[in-house]
């Protein structure tokens, strides 16, 4: 490749964690060219958001660039200082973030925050700035720019939050644009949407873009390159379909097979009737009180019904604010239905006080993060539910727990640790042990593996099937990531704006599709299936 | 950021730890702890020896500076300045301990029941709370000294109570962002009381932010103290405490320096020492922080 034809060009780069720390990038060597879209791909830790921010000067304290060249247009971005580096930041590489909801300053309005950079970088006056702004506004379909301007971010949803953070970017006409994660934190819809914008926005500008992701079926549909990294190295680089087709490095190959696929799923058990029944169920969230103390009530269920067999799973799929964990949290208890009835075992737990059914039904949370006590040893914490199973002398509740640690794949000798001292798999494994240890007939599972690696999920998936198989629990399995609940559920019901449009068997659902939302959700997801040869390549739609 | 987990095991190798010796304690703790059990000593040994009667006047040798016999100087009315120190630590000490342990307990009870119930009980509670907040301490702690009377166990209650409302505030603030965390919902999945929720999950987290609100309350407390001395409700006369020491110093400020100065360095050396002592506490109760 000529040099004239490199945008940004990374040659050797390696960055160290403070003088003497380990390396955090190791000998990374890549280059973009105008207009190209390449990606960084691999798991929390592989130094990719690193090697991103070096471009552009940003890394935090204590990392910093100990070798190796990067070159901009022909300019050297190590040694072009700070003043060198403002001059740059913002005028030709533009950022995006991954966190849509903290990304944008909400003492600001939209106008105030999008017009920052132009007056920065530009000789343009107010009014043309203005005028800039409307018209970018209006490019990326928000209606009433005007209005929009004068608004501040809380009033927008993270889907837009995200539009506007790219449209603020890409109104200076970056030569380059990094892309961190931009959509991990929006559901399916919202990302698919925010990454049509992004492509339009710079193929209309002619802007290359370093897209950093950790989602290999996302990279597979949008990138022209690839470079996979893994503990600050470059394990494998090509044009994406070298690296689908023919995957070289084993971690590649790794992370391809992690991607979860439709498997083989195990019978269900022969039974009379459902273990849950939910019946024309309604749920309001309160509003914020007004002066008065009077609340404005918001319906975000509506009339929802299904039915779970026992031993069976059943997924709840639908974008962010469809309902879907609000009802998922109301099976448990957590929250009180207006309307309807929600039947275990044929008894209504909103009527009776229903100790049973507390006790027969768990939880598993999204985030393992902040569903564990950090003031708690593990053990401790897998015997809390144990407090409420009577006839359990201590030896026997400590033989308990010991064997759940065993069941979940983690030692004894996690026992006395604290969940600080765990990796997010491990902890999550944790909560799932929380949720089983009292051997309960039904668990709901909400959104367990969005918030871990790729590698992680999958093993965290494996261990939930075996654990189901073992211990014969039905499961209500909440999720927008589609190609996981194609793994593991027996039936799929699809939810928009808290109605069930869809239920039925997972073949069903995903072959033939009824509703129109459920067909636009399948369409926004992009699975990878795997080739006889060995290879990849992304599904064709089957509808 | 590229994920949820961002380079966290990276970063934390980064900045290993100060090198100690295996099994000390933090310099904090180290530095804290020991000036903390001198101060405690020496009002320990306030009560078994002072090297004059703090309480005997002896005009003919007041206001003398520091010498072999008075090592630290006589007041107005020859009293010897440092057995007024040795028994006023005594005083001083376990006002401000009884203050902040009152203030501590009501207002952890409180602050937890407004966050972690809500609704009326904390709109009620807190629209009383927010009320007392907006009296200055020293005022509160004066109208209720005008109510009860001085005494010792005067200033702690009104002290105790003037204090009260800050530690609602910032204890209620950890509870409702401590309710939201997935583990209390956990908690509440599993089976467990309202009640057990609240001592076993979320009052063990608050500690971090009472551990440094108390500390710094120690400081107030002592000052104050002297305040309310100064203004004639503390501790009456002739018995000493550092604050009605540093208060009854100032006519001499110009001509009997010492006066002043050896009650406000003992008033300083225990915030000092309490304020480290705090932080080594908060970090040594922090299973994170443990290696």
């Amino acid at each position: 490749m000529s040099s004239t034809n490199v945008l940004l060009s990374v040659e050797n780069l390696k960055i160290r964690v403070g003088e003497h720390g380990p390396l955090a990038v190791d000998d990374l060597s890549f280059s973009v060219a105008p207009g190209e879209i390449v990606a960084l791909v691999g798991e929390s830790g592989s130094g990719k958001t690193m090697a991103a921010r070096a471009a552009i000067g940003l890394l935090p304290l204590p990392m910093q660039v100990c070798g190796g060249r990067l070159d901009f247009q022909g300019r050297d971005l190590v040694t072009a200082g700070t003043a060198g580096l403002r001059a740059i930041r913002g005028a030709s590489i533009g950022m995006v973030f991954q966190e849509p909801m903290v990304s944008l300053n909400p003492a600001l309005k939209i106008g105030q925050q999008m017009s920052e950079a132009l007056e920065l970088h530009t000789d343009l006056n107010a009014g043309q700035i203005r005028e800039r702004c409307l018209t970018m506004l209006r490019r990326i379909g928000i209606k009433d720019a005007e209005r929009c301007l004068e608004a501040f971010p809380h009033q927008f949803s993270g889907g837009m939050r995200q539009r506007i953070m790219l449209a603020s970017v890409m109104l200076l006409r970056p030569a380059l644009l990094i892309a961190d994660e931009p959509t991990t934190a929006l559901d399916c819809l919202a990302q698919l949407d925010v990454i049509e914008l992004m492509l339009e926005l710079t193929r209309e500008q002619g802007t290359a873009i370093l897209f950093i992701s950790h989602d290999l079926s996302l990279v597979a549909r949008y990138a022209h390159k690839v470079v996979v990294m893994r503990h600050g190295k470059s394990v494998e680089q090509g044009t994406i379909n070298e690296i689908l087709l023919a995957p070289k490095a084993e971690y590649t190959r790794q992370l391809l097979e992690a991607l979860p696929r439709r498997g083989e799923l195990a019978a269900l058990p022969a039974s009379n009737g459902p273990l849950v029944e939910v019946d024309q169920v309604c749920i309001e969230h309160p509003g914020p009180p007004s002066f008065w103390g009077k609340r404005q009530y918001k319906r975000v269920v509506h009339c929802a019904s299904l039915a779970i067999a026992p031993g069976e799973t059943l997924a709840l799929v639908g974008g962010s604010g469809s309902g879907k964990t609000t009802l998922g949290r109301s099976l448990v208890g957590l929250i009180k239905p207006c309307a309807g009835a929600i039947r275990f075992k044929g008894v209504d737990i909103l009527k009776a006080a229903n100790r049973t059914h507390r006790l027969q039904c768990q939880m598993i949370f999204q985030d393992p993060y902040s569903s564990l006590n950090p003031r708690m040893r593990i053990g401790e914490i897998l015997a809390e539910p144990l407090r409420h199973e009577p006839g359990l002398n201590a030896a026997q509740r400590r033989e308990r727990v010991a064997q759940t640690l065993r069941d979940v794949g983690l030692g004894e000798q996690f026992v006395e640790r604290f969940p600080h001292q765990l990796s997010g798999g491990q902890r999550q494994r944790v909560a799932i042990g929380r949720a089983l240890v009292r051997h309960p007939q039904l668990v709901i599972a909400d959104e367990p593996i969005s918030a871990l690696d790729m590698t992680i999920q999958k093993q965290i998936l494996e261990l939930f099937e075996r654990l189901q198989a073992q211990y014969g629990f039905a499961c209500l399995f909440i999720s927008h990531d589609l190609a996981a609940v194609e793994r593991i559920a027996h039936r799929v019901a699809v939810m928009h704006q808290g109605e069930v449009v869809e239920i039925g068997a997972r073949e069903q659902v995903f072959d033939y599709p009824q509703h129109p939302y459920t067909r636009q959700l399948l369409a926004a997801a992009s699975p990878l299936e795997k080739l006889a040869d060995g290879g990849y390549r992304l599904r064709p739609a089957s509808f | 950021m590229s994920s949820n987990i961002p380079l966290a095991p990276l970063v934390g190798a980064a900045s290993p730890p100060v090198k100690r010796p295996r099994g000390w304690p933090a310099a904090n703790a180290l530095i804290g702890g020991g000036l903390l059990l001198v101060l405690i000593a020496l009002a320990l040994l306030g009560l078994v020896w002072t090297p004059f009667d703090p309480l005997r006047i002896d005009l003919l040798s007041r206001l003398q500076g520091p010498s072999v016999l008075h090592w630290l100087g006589t007041d107005e009315f020859g009293r010897d300045v440092f057995s007024r120190l040795l028994i006023g630590a005594r005083t001083s000490l376990w006002i401000s301990l009884l203050t902040v342990s009152v203030a501590v307990v009501a207002g952890t009870l409180i602050g937890m029941l407004a966050g972690y119930l809500r609704g009326w009980t904390d709109r009620l509670l807190m629209m009383f709370n927010d009320a007392l907040l907006a009296f200055p301490g020293i005022l509160m702690a004066l109208g209720i000294m005008a109510i009860i009377g001085a005494s010792k166990y005067g200033i702690v209650l009104a002290l105790g109570i003037a204090y009260t409302p800050s530690v609602v505030r910032v204890v209620r603030g950890t509870v409702l962002s401590l309710r939201e965390l997935e583990y209390i919902e956990a908690s509440r999945v599993i089976g467990n009381s309202e009640l057990y929720t609240m001592l076993r999950h979320i009052a063990p987290n608050c500690l971090a932010p009472l551990c440094v609100l108390a500390t710094s309350m120690f400081g107030w407390a002592l000052l104050s103290e002297s305040a309310l001395s100064f203004l004639g409700l503390g501790v009456p006369p002739p018995a000493a405490t550092w604050g009605n020491m540093l208060a009854s110093s100032r006519p001499y400020i110009a001509s009997a320096p010492w006066l002043g100065i050896f009650p406000g360095l003992f008033i300083c050396l225990a915030l000092l020492a309490i304020n480290l002592f705090g932080d080594a506490l908060r970090d040594r109760l922090d299973p994170r922080m443990r290696k």
